[in-house]
């Protein structure tokens, strides 16, 4: 039986197990909607801006590991969603993007909402499509979710003119598929994990140094069995947390620039360095000239084109994590040694000397909130199982630092593109997700209010997202640098004109509660948390003037960090020196 | 270091828009670049010549990889190769000068394929450096007009680039 582009595009996601679709509705895609209608398999959800649809798609992937997939108009529709596709494409989230365009026939003629989709998105994605023949409609539905999902994952977007919608065809979904342009993984050379299993074990002075390509290839417990088997330090990038327990003692925490002492100086003092699922981006590496100087690099990757690209390393490797961690366990236990217990200790020693700096530390007698106490309650009342999605600035870098994340796709944040708005969205995806779970979006008052219009959604579908405000009155992070690198002079960093945030969340449907003393804190979350069918909004007046520590500026290596001025601090900078 | 990159992609509307993209991105240069159908209709053939050090090279050669178009690729400097592009040049030549310029083109094997009482059309195949010393010889002073079509190479011996 033939059916229209629409029925066959809605037949296509519900045969590849799709259950939900972020979307917005226009124009273009007005035949899909009308097909989406007619069928309950698959779910709409009703964003309130198609960057929050973009983002809360990516929100899903992250915290399942199966594609999130959008639907938005053509023209506005597209651009709108742009950012939110630059977002996953930065940390390799797969998102399946179908954006309508105008009719085959007006193409190029800039027609009423008309953009160049496929040519606005290209730099961003992993590949996109522009479907003219309703007969290639379900096969590349079927291509943009192999690719978006295989090898190294992103963003794909799919282009679908009005007309193709309303065409007709037969329905076919191809079960499986091959391209003879893509080839998402390679075998992995075996002799490469060998050596590098020989030099793990040779090592005086080990560090692994795991990313988010971990979490992605659902590789955590095979990097954590695998760590705890050699009993070597590991840290991981912003990207990374979760890949490794953070409560486990061979935990160093984050790295990079604002990462912690120990984990920073461990990567600086190493002799083999194991970096799985990394990019070496430069916030991780910081002055590359100064960059683990005695290190021999072993590092894993998917892409190829991530080896080499910053760093060169010694015993390079290609393959999916999960598969060469397999590989290198064999590889270790084959060769029935164990790692230099006596220079191992003597390691440990230094690194728990660096840990005694305790570079984490602030003053828990303030009479302000501390917003590193707003998280560390958050941990403790949620016992490290929330989900925490978080925006971009100081607040992102607090709840990475603060926040033990024990498991894999828990923290959900814009690393890559660190993108202002993508808590709350993402948020939404992750509670969809996950019904019941605790979720936390723990943001910032510049950051909530880029994506704010996605409390009307959190409405519609009674998502009881806790969203964490640590409201600052200033964009943070820019009134940091600009303490520490213009003199003071905070160009327009400080927020003003700042809403009422309680009645905000309140006029959406919300609960909202203000909190301005470190002894409401506890109380106001366990409230929160208590409410289990609300969103609530905290409003917490956090301090001013606190910064983000420690903090690798620009042009400095891992050795080179500033910390807090916080007791304690001076004397051990100046050992260092 | 000079090096010719062949790819063969998918004969798709944008596909050439993506690599053109990519070396713009990521700030590589492109020296020249041709493309045309081949034997088979679904795939391009694409030569590319860029310049830089090994590891751009090597970063530019899995960049190109990556695109999901690209079907093969090869760096053809890597062995022994041909390499051809086509010289059109138009000279404004006048009595005693005509009559030098025509043993010009013949000392470098080319061929006048126009004329008219004040020009010459010549066209010229080979390396890009023969037409370089082409190009030089006649001399900025007449030269009207210069089109090249960009370097297209294919490697020596039994090695070749097929799906
Ligand atoms: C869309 C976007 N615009 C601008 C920036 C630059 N930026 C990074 S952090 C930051 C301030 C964020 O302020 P806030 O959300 O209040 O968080 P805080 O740093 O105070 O915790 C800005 C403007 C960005 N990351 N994203």
């Amino acid at each position: 039986m033939e059916l229209t582009g629409a029925e066959i595009f809605v037949r296509a996601l519900k045969d590849e197990g799709v259950e939900y679709v972020f979307g917005y509705p226009g124009g273009a895609v007005l035949h899909i909607y009308d097909a989406l209608y007619k069928q309950e398999a698959v779910k709409h959800i009703l964003v309130r801006h198609e960057q929050g649809a973009a983002h809360a798609a990516d929100g899903y992937a992250r915290s399942t590991g199966r594609p999130g997939v959008v639907l938005v108009t053509s023209g506005p529709g597209a651009t709108n969603a742009l950012t939110g596709i630059a977002t996953a494409y930065m940390d390799s989230i797969p998102l399946v993007v179908f954006t309508g365009q105008v009719m085959t026939y007006l193409i190029g003629d800039d027609a009423f909402q008309e953009v160049d989709a496929v040519g606005i998105t290209r730099p961003c994605v992993k590949h996109n499509f522009l479907v003219k023949d309703v007969r290639d409609l379900a096969m590349t539905v079927k291509k943009a979710f192999h690719i978006a999902s295989t090898g190294r994952p992103g963003p794909v977007v799919v282009d679908i003119p009005k007309d193709v919608t309303a065409q007709r065809a037969e329905y076919l979904y191809p079960k499986k598929i091959s391209m003879r342009s893509y080839t998402p993984v390679c075998a992995v050379d075996d002799e490469q994990v060998g050596r590098a299993a020989k030099r793990l074990l040779e090592a005086k002075r080990p560090v692994v140094y795991a990313g988010g390509g971990v979490i992605l290839s659902n590789a955590s417990k095979a990097l954590t069995e695998l760590i705890r088997g050699l009993g070597y330090p590991c840290t991981n990038t912003l990207m990374g947390l979760g890949a490794f327990p953070a409560t486990d003692p061979l935990f160093l925490g984050m790295l990079g620039m604002h990462g912690t002492y120990e984990a920073n100086l461990a990567m600086h003092e190493c002799d083999v360095m194991l970096a799985i699922g990394a990019r070496f981006d430069d916030r991780v590496t910081g002055d590359l000239d100064k960059f683990a100087p005695n290190a021999c690099i072993i590092h894993v990757d998917v892409d190829p084109a991530s080896i080499s690209k910053n760093v060169t390393p010694e015993i390079p490797i290609v393959g999916d994590a999960a598969e060469v961690l397999k590989r290198l366990a064999k590889a270790l236990k084959s060769l029935n040694q164990r790692p230099d217990e006596a220079a191992l200790k003597a390691w440990w020693r230094r690194i728990n000397e660096w840990r005694a700096v305790d570079c984490l530390r602030y003053d828990r007698g303030s009479g302000v909130i501390k917003p590193q106490f707003v998280v560390e309650k958050l941990y403790e009342l949620t016992k490290g199982e929330a989900f925490v999605t978080s925006d971009v600035g100081q607040h992102q870098m607090w709840a990475a630092q603060f926040y033990k994340f024990d498991a894999p796709r828990r923290w959900i944040n814009s690393g890559g593109l660190g993108t202002m708005g993508f808590g709350l969205p993402a948020a939404m995806g992750v509670q969809i997700a996950h019904p019941g779970k605790p979720v936390a979006c723990v943001t910032g008052e510049a950051s909530i209010q880029m994506c704010i219009q996605e409390l009307s959604t959190c409405k519609q579908y009674d998502l009881p997202i806790k969203v964490l405000n640590l409201n600052n009155r200033y964009m943070g992070m820019v009134r940091q640098w600009q303490e520490f690198i213009y003199q003071g002079r905070y160009s327009h960093s400080y927020m003003d004109a700042l809403p009422d945030f309680v009645k905000l969340a309140e006029s959406y449907g919300h609960v909202g509660i203000l909190v301005d003393k470190p002894g409401d804190v506890e109380g106001a979350l366990r409230e929160a948390f208590a409410m289990k069918d609300r969103l609530v909004f905290m409003d917490f007046i956090t301090d001013q003037t606190e910064n983000v520590y420690p903090m690798i500026e620009a042009g400095k290596g891992h050795h080179e960090m500033r910390l807090s001025p916080e007791k304690g601090a001076a004397s051990v900078e100046r050992e260092l020196a | 270091m000079r090096h010719i990159i062949s790819i063969l992609l998918e004969n798709e509307a944008g596909a050439l828009s993506r690599v053109a993209g990519l070396f713009s991105a990521r700030g590589y240069n492109i020296e020249s670049l041709t493309v045309a159908p081949t034997d088979d209709a679904t795939l391009s053939r694409m030569t590319l010549v860029t310049r830089g050090s090994e590891d751009v090279i090597e970063q530019i050669m899995k960049q190109l990889n990556k695109l999901i178009d690209v079907v093969q690729i090869v760096d053809l400097t890597e062995g022994a190769h041909i390499e051809r592009e086509m010289l059109l040049v138009k000279v404004c030549v006048n009595g005693k000068e005509r009559e030098e310029v025509a043993r010009l083109a013949g000392i470098f094997r080319g061929r006048i394929i126009d004329v008219t009482e004040t020009t010459y059309t010549i066209e010229l195949t080979g390396a890009a450096d023969k037409l370089d010393a082409f190009v030089k010889t006649l001399g900025s002073s007449i030269i009207r007009e210069v089109v090249r079509s960009g370097a297209i190479g294919i490697a020596r011996g039994e090695r070749s680039l097929h799906p």
